[in-house]
């Protein structure tokens, strides 16, 4: 950051979500522990779990989301997302390739909601509420959906991955995590 | 510029490599301790040069144009693990241009395959993964195939999950050449191209593999797996999270056999 203007600078609003992932990028974000301190100088939350607010405002710089995309809601948040920030950033594998929810992709939906919810002594109730988002009949990483601007991959990326990442994209360089940091699993 | 008169050496990003008749461009780089990515590559079998990886430039040359500016024309691309050494050659590897080709190759491999990695037996000391890692692979960039793969389990000690190939054929080769058994075969062609076994029901199960044959031990990535030894090293100390892949690369230099 430009560390000679005292004058306070606005704060970057950061929107966060998770979308088919397990929040596991969101408890390992919560690992940057006090550095958070520092973090929240530079930006304040928009939506989040973190903040319980429900959409996003329009003015969004940062939005940075876990998980891939395995129903029609996660397709309708994805899009809030990309229209009001202006970066987005996919978090953790299941954003990146789909992650280990997408390890349904070889396999038939029917076949899927079949075995889990028509077994033999179980009754046959395939759950048809509306309320319930529609499964999409694969998992999509985001990026084979709308144009995502970073990766931060990990399963999940570590607290220091997380800070390096963050701390480098807000200085105005390109992030870039060496070993150690940059890990699929 | 030769050190000695039966040693001979080329320029690998300017700096001079000995190396001796008959031996490659990766054999001598890897041997003076000069790392060159590398998956199909592997010091005790015959090169194979598919993957790619190992792709240098040779004799790049600088031109003055007539209206005096400098224009670099690359020299000729090719892959290093096949490519013999000679004497005063120029070679070209850490480029941004070969590195940004390297990242997109690794790029292809993850998207052809399914890779997860969270749940593989091989993360942590992966060739590829490790691989990408080096290269800063950030994303899969492509869409992904999400092919449908089988997986084998028949065999008591040995699992296949083909889920993972890469198609280096380092099983092939190990099983043929030190097992002497030709479990493995690559079969089809372009996108259709698939590992198999060679049995008559076509399961591993059928063959006479060993867990303790070569090609058991030799795959780079995910795909031959000792039953009943999953996850044993904790995250955090296996192969590629203690030390990058291009550390000490003298560990994937031929060895010397003594004369
Ligand atoms: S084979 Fe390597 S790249 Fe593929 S899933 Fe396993 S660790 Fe990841
Ligand atoms: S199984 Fe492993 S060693 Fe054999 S071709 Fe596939 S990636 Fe290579
Ligand atoms: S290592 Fe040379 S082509 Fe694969």
């Amino acid at each position: 950051m430009n560390a000679s203007t005292s004058a306070p600078k606005r704060k970057l609003k950061v929107a966060t979500t998770s979308l088919a992932g397990c929040f596991g990028c969101h408890m390992s974000f919560l690992d940057i522990d006090e550095r958070i301190l520092d973090l929240i100088e530079l930006i304040e939350f928009d939506r989040s779990p973190l903040t319980d607010i429900k959409h996003c405002s329009t003015d969004c710089d940062i939005g940075i989301i876990e998980g891939g995309v395995c129903n029609a809601e996660n397709v309708h948040v994805l899009h809030e997302f990309r229209k009001n920030c202006k970066i987005l950033i996919a978090i953790g594998a299941c954003s990146i390739n789909g992650g280990l929810p997408a390890q349904r992709n070889s396999l038939d939906i029917r076949d899927i909601l079949a075995a889990v919810y028509a077994q033999p002594g179980r009754g046959v109730h395939i759950p048809n509420d509306p309320e319930i988002p529609l499964l999409l009949n694969e998992v999509h990483p985001l990026h084979e959906v709308v144009k995502i601007d970073y990766f931060l991959p990990g399963c999940p990326p570590s607290g220091d991955a997380i800070w390096k990442f963050l701390t480098d994209l807000l200085a105005g360089r390109t992030p870039s995590l060496g070993h150690g940091l940059i890990h699929f699993d | 510029m030769s050190n000695g008169q039966d040693t001979k050496s080329f320029f690998l990003d300017d700096e001079e490599i000995p190396f001796e008749e008959g031996q490659t461009i990766i054999q001598a780089a890897l041997t003076a301790g000069k790392y060159i990515p590398h998956l199909c590559y592997h010091p005790e079998f015959k090169p194979h040069g598919s993957c790619k990886l190992c792709t240098v430039r040779i004799d790049s040359r600088t031109i003055t144009t007539e209206d005096g500016q400098t224009v670099k024309i690359p020299g000729r691309a090719a892959a290093s693990c096949t490519t013999p050494a000679q004497a005063e050659q120029h070679v070209e590897s850490n480029t941004p241009e070969l590195l940004d080709l390297r990242r997109t190759l690794v790029q292809m491999l993850l998207v052809e395959g399914n890779h997860f990695c969270p749940s593989c037996e091989k993360s942590g000391k992966c060739m590829l993964q490790g691989l990408a890692y080096d290269l800063g692979v950030m994303s899969p960039h492509f869409p992904q195939y999400f092919s449908k793969r089988e997986v084998d389990a028949t065999h008591p000690d040995v699992l296949l999950d083909f889920n993972r190939c890469i198609l280096c054929e380092l099983c092939v080769r190990a099983s043929a050449e030190v097992d002497k058994k030709n479990v493995f075969s690559l079969s089809g062609r372009g996108n259709t191209k698939h590992l198999i076994c060679n049995s008559e029901s076509g399961k591993l199960g059928d063959t006479n593999l060993a867990a303790t044959d070569k090609a058991a031990n030799v795959c780079p990535v995910g795909v031959i797996l000792h039953k009943r030894h999953g996850f044993e090293v904790p995250y955090g100390q296996r192969r590629f999270d203690t030390a990058p892949i291009s550390d000490n690369p003298v560990q994937y230099a031929p060895v010397k056999e003594q004369v």
